[in-house]
């Protein structure tokens, strides 16, 4: 793959606008599959979530899971969509081994929710109304897995295996209308309106939203349009984007490439690409041709959905507040700052902040450490923040650094056990006796022992030197091997100094 | 008459992955002619108004319950009519062409 030439972001802002649009697809977190009572659960075992139905067995039928539909309607509702009065299931044809059917049970000309529109806040406070133009349900296709050739990838691949346990798996397909006017801030705006996304459906708790699972998908189409003129460009789709970060990158690069190809008087290809993790850049995958003729026919298996008006009323009445509200709302019950608060927007942990306040922790506690040490712990092991500690388990973390039982540094040591699975941050203390000395009479103990070795030290504080203190309060610490509160062994020092 | 062509005929096998000989692209065009211009005689019963049936049986609505039940299947059971698997996943041959 030839490295692709990159104009300079603010020169091809110069030049062209972006237009966006984008794909998000939705895993929901029901028990079972969208047409049949196989079930829906992440992990197990290749091909031991299959029933007939997830096959395409001869004489399977299809049925649709009563809860994916009250889910579908609710995303929609947290969409600002009208809910279709009816809306059915249609057949997308296409030969590819991810679904044993040879076509998706997806929506096509009535889709359970059309014409919403989310508000979305960037980090710099810019508001976007991003308008989409349906949600509509369909099911998962299966996990193919390429074996042989260098790459695991398809090309050169000898053969590919095939697992269906993702097959069926509930989808709500969320497709935005033409996004202009985001001009520099498009790529942020990426990040932002999949964060938005991803807190809705945590929010409403129909999806487990681990993008690195892909319970959350995005595709992202990019176009430019030059300075000037009316004509849109054509557009590319970027896949195989699965996290809030290589969002903000892809959309970024897919604006200097194509800038590029069009400054140096070339065409843009109509296709999909592929963004790559590890190289930070995309590239081509499939053009849109023949292959996009998918022969939508109604689906004859199923039967419409028709929501009555209660079950509408019932799920509007029930909606969470929604995500741009709830910043706003946290940000002002915590006092942050701009900058404070777009540190959790960065780290994309808000709702796992909240929760720990919401378990006792101070607001600028639970800020620091989730987007402090956990989120540093996390990149060291390339897995999620989540998945390494639970919100109790800062709070607690936190509660014990408040009542001074620990320093921030014995806390960061016990925070490192309790994501090893050594128990909660209270017992992992009292099991390795972590706990800060706070009896003076030991801690003087110590400091007479260090004056001991450097005498002159009280002399020098007397002559005003107190940065002398320095050495003893260190040599205190080792001494006690860092259960000791530094500014505590200070004072007492001073104390000694200012006695004589 | 309707307007099935052998250049859309010949479309609809590429599609569906069928290999036609010119001759049989010359006589499907004219059956699927046929059958196009008898289905659509059912257009001139209805007016604009009517809409689509997608059922013969006025039936919406039929949901199960998301509980999983024992029609589960078990790898073996899963992988039996597979004409080659790994033990656990269906083997295909590699395909060109993207994820859908």
């Amino acid at each position: 793959m030839s490295k692709a030439k990159l104009m300079d972001y603010d020169k091809a802002l110069e030049l062209f606008e972006p237009v966006l649009g984008f794909e998000v697809h939705v895993e929901l977190s029901t028990q079972t599959k969208m047409f049949s009572s196989a079930p829906n659960n992440f992990g197990a075992e290749p091909n031991t979530n299959i029933t007939p139905v997830c096959l395409g067995l001869p004489g399977s039928l299809p049925v649709v899971n009563e809860q994916a539909v009250r889910y579908s309607i609710s995303l929609g509702l947290a969409l600002d969509c009208d809910i279709a009065p009816s809306s059915s299931f249609a057949r997308k044809n296409y030969f590819y081994p991810d679904l044993a059917k040879n076509y998706q049970i997806s929506q096509f000309d009535e889709p359970i929710a059309v014409n919403g529109t989310v508000e979305v806040e960037l980090p710099n406070g810019r508001v976007f109304h991003v308008d989409i133009e349906r949600a509509h349900m369909e099911e998962d296709a299966g996990k193919l897995t390429h074996v042989g050739g260098s790459t695991g990838r398809i090309q050169g691949a000898e053969y590919s295996l095939v697992d269906y346990n993702r097959a069926g798996v509930p989808l709500v397909e969320i497709v935005t209308r033409m996004i202009e006017g985001a001009e520099h801030d498009a790529p942020e705006l990426a990040k932002a309106y999949v964060a938005t996304i991803r807190d809705i459906v945590l929010a409403l708790g129909i999806s487990d939203a681990k993008m690195e699972r892909g319970n959350l998908r995005c595709d992202a189409n990019v176009s430019l349009r030059p300075r000037g003129s009316n004509k849109l460009g054509t557009r590319t789709e970027t896949k195989n984007v699965n996290s809030l970060r290589s969002i903000e990158r892809a959309v970024r690069y897919e604006i200097q490439r194509q800038a590029q190809i069009l400054a140096d008087g070339g065409t843009i290809v109509q296709e999909t690409r592929h963004w790559h993790e590890d190289t930070g850049a995309t590239s081509a995958g499939r053009p849109k041709s023949d292959a996009d003729d998918y022969r939508y026919f109604p689906e004859p298996d199923l039967l419409p959905v028709v929501p009555s008006p209660e079950l509408i009323a019932e799920l509007k009445a029930a909606l969470p507040e929604k995500p741009v509200e709830r910043r706003r709302r946290l940000k002002a019950e915590w006092g942050f700052t701009d900058l404070e608060f777009q540190d959790i927007d960065n780290s994309g942990l808000l709702t796992e902040v909240a929760a720990t306040v919401a378990a006792g922790a101070s607001p600028q506690a639970a800020r620091k450490w989730w987007t402090g040490e956990v989120a540093r712990l996390a990149n060291a092991a390339e897995v999620d923040a989540t998945s390494l500690v639970t919100p109790e388990q800062v709070a607690e973390l936190a509660g014990l650094v408040d009542e001074g039982t620990l320093t921030d540094r014995l806390a960061r040591q016990v925070l490192e056990s309790v994501i090893a699975g050594e128990g909660s941050p209270k017992e992992v203390v009292d099991k390795q006796g972590l706990a800060v000395v706070s009896d003076d009479g030991a801690l003087i103990e110590a400091i007479d022992k260090a004056l001991s070795a450097q005498p002159d030290v009280l002399e020098k504080i007397r002559e005003g030197k107190v940065q002398a203190a320095g050495a003893v309060i260190g040599a205190v610490m080792q001494a006690m091997q860092g259960k000791a509160d530094a500014a505590r062994v200070r004072e007492l020092i001073l104390e000694r100094a200012s006695a004589q | 008459m309707s307007d099935i062509s052998e250049e859309s005929v010949r479309h609809l096998a590429g599609l569906a992955r069928i290999a036609l000989t010119d001759a049989e692209v010359t006589a499907l065009t004219a059956e699927l002619s046929q059958i196009v211009d008898v289905v659509a005689q059912v257009t001139s019963a209805v007016d604009a108004d009517t809409p689509a049936t997608s059922h013969p049986i006025p039936l919406t609505n039929v949901y199960r319950e998301d509980v999983v039940t024992d029609d589960v299947l078990t790898p073996e059971q899963a992988l039996a009519s597979a004409p080659e698997h790994d033990g656990s996943r269906f083997k295909v041959s590699a395909i060109l062409g993207e994820e859908q």
